[in-house]
């Protein structure tokens, strides 16, 4: 069981947690995350790690209600506890001084990027962040984005906040510039995609994270496997981050549309009842904690 | 662990002539036509009279070939003497002498290549149902709830890490357990049991006897840790030094898949077998939307399935039963190679499985959204025996077909998790990236670390992992009493 000690919204649909999880909050890396479960009957879903204490013994979360899974976890509060988490899987963001180092996301990428970032302005990098966003209330996070990095540029499809336009926009003309040399994206798979192609030519190190669908996470089922090299890789432990110029996008967006009807049918269950699903994982916690206390008492 | 056959006082009052004469009991089955859409357990186990029917077949050899051919020794003549003596829960501690789990090897040993292969009423008709003997004192055993906690012995202050909860952990488990020794199991997952809940699905083995079996563990002061891989979660060297670990025990299975590296697996439908039973047994899939675990729908589609042991039959028949329209078993040899269970594939013939012998996928065929539409393959011969003694087949030249599909399961084995091993310094390995152990005393190169099961062996079966379990506990015990135990 893992307690949740603080939840707040970021923004529309964004929601960040701390969740009390000392083993993990000891030994996670930027670039890692978890895989959590909400429920006896839920499925499992990957998060980033957005930030961590280790003293605490606590990890934050930050999630975009999309789907099922994403929307009740939504839901929680402080108080809450999450059934089953595990971590931190995955390998680290590889981090070193590359000289200027540029951090593209998108939405709640942003989140997932922060921690990288960080530890890209602590190993000496020049960090320029460019964070997107469809509009000013997706925005997450741009404080603390700011704080580590040496130049932030803010950009929205709508032109609600900061530069109209897309993130690529901002990122070609720093690559024109011909000081770039290190770039991370992470955000949806057509953003990434295009600063792939973008930054090709110019032969600067690009990596970006993948989010695939992932069970386990550990390597035993293949379901999270990326085309990388015209090879099978599995995200989950291979990666999440690859090289960008290798990546099949268009194998990882087929993949990541596997499920689409069953996720639909899916949301429009929790949607005629959304209250019924809430109390559902709450007395799931509530008897694993008895079976718990139960299990130690009778050893006594 | 092997006990010598004990001496005991028949209980059968026929005469071996009349003995020999006595036909083996078939055991009640759902039928086919039913079972083939639902996931209850196939097999129904023997009714008390059917059981004690069978046992009076035995004919109690002075040198028992089914002991011999049993991996961990089972004195099999004394249960089946026990069970005619009316003694059901005598007979289930018999059998718990040297297996931790019979109600589990009860429904999955490869009895056809263990015990009954070694049973003489085979040589001329049919072997004693031993597994099926096993399963009904074990049964009888938790169903009456009887099953008494053996007494531990003092305790020792001495604590062990177990890491992996399947089978070979179980059995480790409860004998540290019973020499006093602290026991704390780490699993990866939300659930504990390993392959027998992951893996083998509801209809052959019902999670709750796993859950049954771990819950006396827990009862007798076992320690379970879910959601913890170590390797990342902490590492080997971690839990010794800081968390006070006196000792070791590896057992983390054969966890990754192979794939068959030919193009188009990465289309919408190409799942490996782990992947499609782990979402079906351990997720529930099969109960979506009660569940939210999705499947790629296998309902009025044509699934095939590549591959000859438990696994493929496992997958194939859950394909089966989630509505498939048609349900192969693509094979490279032929039905007399297939490492499968004899009775699984049987009970995949009667339920409608269709089987196609040497055939190999050389490409899997999708359309413009990525989704598989058809497999394409090559037919096989079989040529020179290979170092398994099998003979490999060979492709023929010029004999490609195209079949239309909808899912396609891989089950073509699986190779060694190197979470753990690339986390451990001074771990050996073998080439194949197993860790390497010592054959009696499965001591690893690493001093207080030992490891079994399928991490040692490769895939394996669940009694020789349970088997690894015991030695380890015994060679464990002996190096926290401070006896030298013979390192790898
Ligand atoms: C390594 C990694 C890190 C991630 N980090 C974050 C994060 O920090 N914050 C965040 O909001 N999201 C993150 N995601 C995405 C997140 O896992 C999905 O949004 C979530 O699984 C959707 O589940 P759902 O039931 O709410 O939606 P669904 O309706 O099930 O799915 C919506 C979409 O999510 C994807 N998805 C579905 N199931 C899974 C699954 N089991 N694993 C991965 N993707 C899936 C599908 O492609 C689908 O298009 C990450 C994904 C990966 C692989
Ligand atoms: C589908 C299928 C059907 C089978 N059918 C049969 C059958 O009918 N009869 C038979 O005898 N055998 C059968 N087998 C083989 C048998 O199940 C295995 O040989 C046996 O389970 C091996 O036991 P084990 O304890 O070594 O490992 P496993 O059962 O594989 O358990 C290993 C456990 O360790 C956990 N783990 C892995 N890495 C870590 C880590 N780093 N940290 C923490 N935990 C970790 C895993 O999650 C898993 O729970 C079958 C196997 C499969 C896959
Ligand atoms: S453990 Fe397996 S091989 Fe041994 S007697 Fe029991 S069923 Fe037979
Ligand atoms: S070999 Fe067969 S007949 Fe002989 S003791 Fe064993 S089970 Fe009985
Ligand atoms: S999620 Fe199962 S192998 Fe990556």
């Amino acid at each position: 069981m893992f307690e949740i000690v603080e939840a707040r919204t970021l923004a529309r649909g964004i929601k960040l947690f701390v969740i009390e999880a000392p083993r993990i909050a000891r030994k996670q890396k930027p670039g890692q995350f978890v895989i959590l479960r909400l429920d006896d009957r839920g499925e499992r879903i990957p998060l980033t790690i957005a930030d961590a204490d280790a003293t605490a013994g606590t990890v934050t979360i930050v999630v975009q209600a999309i789907g099922k899974t994403t929307m009740l976890l939504s839901m929680l509060e402080a108080g809450d506890s999450i059934l089953d988490m595990v971590g931190p899987l995955g390998k680290p963001s590889e981090i070193e001084n590359f000289g200027t180092a540029v951090v593209v996301s998108g939405s709640v990428g942003t989140a997932m990027a922060y921690p990288t970032a960080r530890e890209l302005k602590r190993a000496g990098n020049k960090v320029i962040s460019i964070v997107g966003a469809r509009s000013k209330d997706l925005l997450v996070l741009e404080e603390e984005v700011r704080a580590v990095s040496d130049e932030t540029y803010v950009v929205t499809d709508d032109g609600s906040y900061g530069d109209k336009g897309l993130v690529t926009d901002k990122l070609k003309e720093l690559v024109a510039a011909g000081q770039v040399n290190y770039v991370l994206a992470v955000g949806p798979v057509p953003m990434m995609r295009a600063v792939a192609n973008l930054t090709a030519p110019s032969k600067i190190k690009t990596m970006v994270s993948l989010n695939s669908i992932m069970v386990d996470g550990t390597g035993m089922c293949g379901g999270c496997r990326v085309l990388v090299n015209d090879s099978s890789q599995f995200a989950c432990v291979d990666g999440p981050e690859f090289d960008a110029t290798q990546v099949n996008f268009e194998v990882l967006m087929q993949r990541n549309n596997m499920y689409r009807e069953q996720e639909r049918a899916s949301i429009e269950r929790l949607q005629a009842d959304p209250e019924a699903e809430l109390k559902r994982i709450r007395d799931s916690v509530h008897s694993h904690e008895c079976a718990a206390e139960a299990a130690a008492v009778s050893h006594e | 662990m092997s006990n010598p056959p004990t001496k005991v006082p028949s209980h059968n009052p026929l005469p071996n002539k009349e003995r020999v004469k006595l036909p083996r009991q078939r055991v009640p089955e759902q039928e086919p036509q039913v079972r083939a859409h639902n996931f209850q357990e196939v097999n129904l186990g023997f009714p008390e009279e059917q059981a004690r029917q069978e046992s009076l077949r035995c004919i109690e050899c002075s040198k028992p070939g089914c002991i011999e051919k049993c991996p961990v020794s089972v004195d099999i003549r004394a249960v089946i003497d026990l069970i005619l003596a009316g003694d059901y829960l005598g007979a289930a501690s018999k059998v718990r002498e040297d297996n931790a789990l019979p109600a589990i090897t009860g429904r999955v040993c490869p009895v056809d290549d263990q015990c009954e292969s070694g049973c003489v009423l085979g040589k001329k008709g049919e072997p004693v149902g031993i597994a099926y003997l096993e399963r009904f004192v074990a049964d009888w055993e938790r169903e009456t709830g009887q099953f008494g906690s053996p007494v531990s012995a003092p305790a020792t202050g001495k604590k062990v890490g177990l890491v992996g909860s399947g089978p070979a952990s179980l059995a480790c488990a409860g004998d540290l357990i019973q020499m006093g020794h602290q026991v704390h199991v780490f699993e990866a997952l939300h659930e504990l049991g390993g392959v027998l809940v992951y893996g083998i699905p509801e209809f052959r083995l019902p999670k709750e006897i796993v859950r049954h079996e771990i819950h006396v563990l827990q009862r007798r002061g076992v320690v379970f840790e879910t959601n913890v891989v170590v390797g990342k979660t902490v590492t080997i060297d971690e839990l010794m030094q800081d968390e006070g670990f006196d000792a070791m025990f590896i057992a983390t299975g054969a966890g990754l898949p192979r794939f068959l590296k030919v193009p188009g697996e990465h289309f919408n439908g190409v799942y490996s077998a782990n992947e499609f039973l782990t979402r079906v047994n351990l997720m529930r899939a099969y109960r979506f939307p009660e569940f939210d675990e999705p499947l790629y729908p296998c309902t009025d589609r044509d699934v095939i399935v590549v591959g000859g042991g438990n696994t493929a039959m496992d997958s194939v028949r859950s394909a089966l039963r989630l509505g498939a329209r048609s349900a192969s078993i693509f094979y490279r040899r032929t039905l007399v190679e297939m490492p499968a269970r004899k009775e699984e594939v049987h009970h995949a013939k009667d339920e409608g499985v269709h089987f196609e012998m040497l055939v190999n996928p050389v490409e899997f065929l999708g359309d413009e959204k990525g989704n598989l539409t058809a497999v394409k393959c090559i037919r096989q011969e079989l040529g020179e025996p290979d170092d398994s003694g099998r003979r490999s087949p060979v492709p023929v030249n010029g004999s490609e077909f195209v079949t239309p599909c909808s899912v396609a399961i891989i089950a073509a084995g699986t190779s060694a998790n190197p979470l753990i091993q690339s986390t451990t310094p001074g771990l050996a390995t073998t080439k194949r990236g197993y860790i390497s152990a010592n054959e009696e005393t499965l001591a690893t190169s690493k001093p207080g670390v030992f490891a079994g099961g399928d991490i040692v062996t490769g895939g394996a079966t669940v009694i020789l992992a349970m088997g690894a379990g015991r030695k380890a506990a015994k060679s464990i015990n002996a190096y926290l009493t401070g006896l030298v135990v013979v390192p790898n």
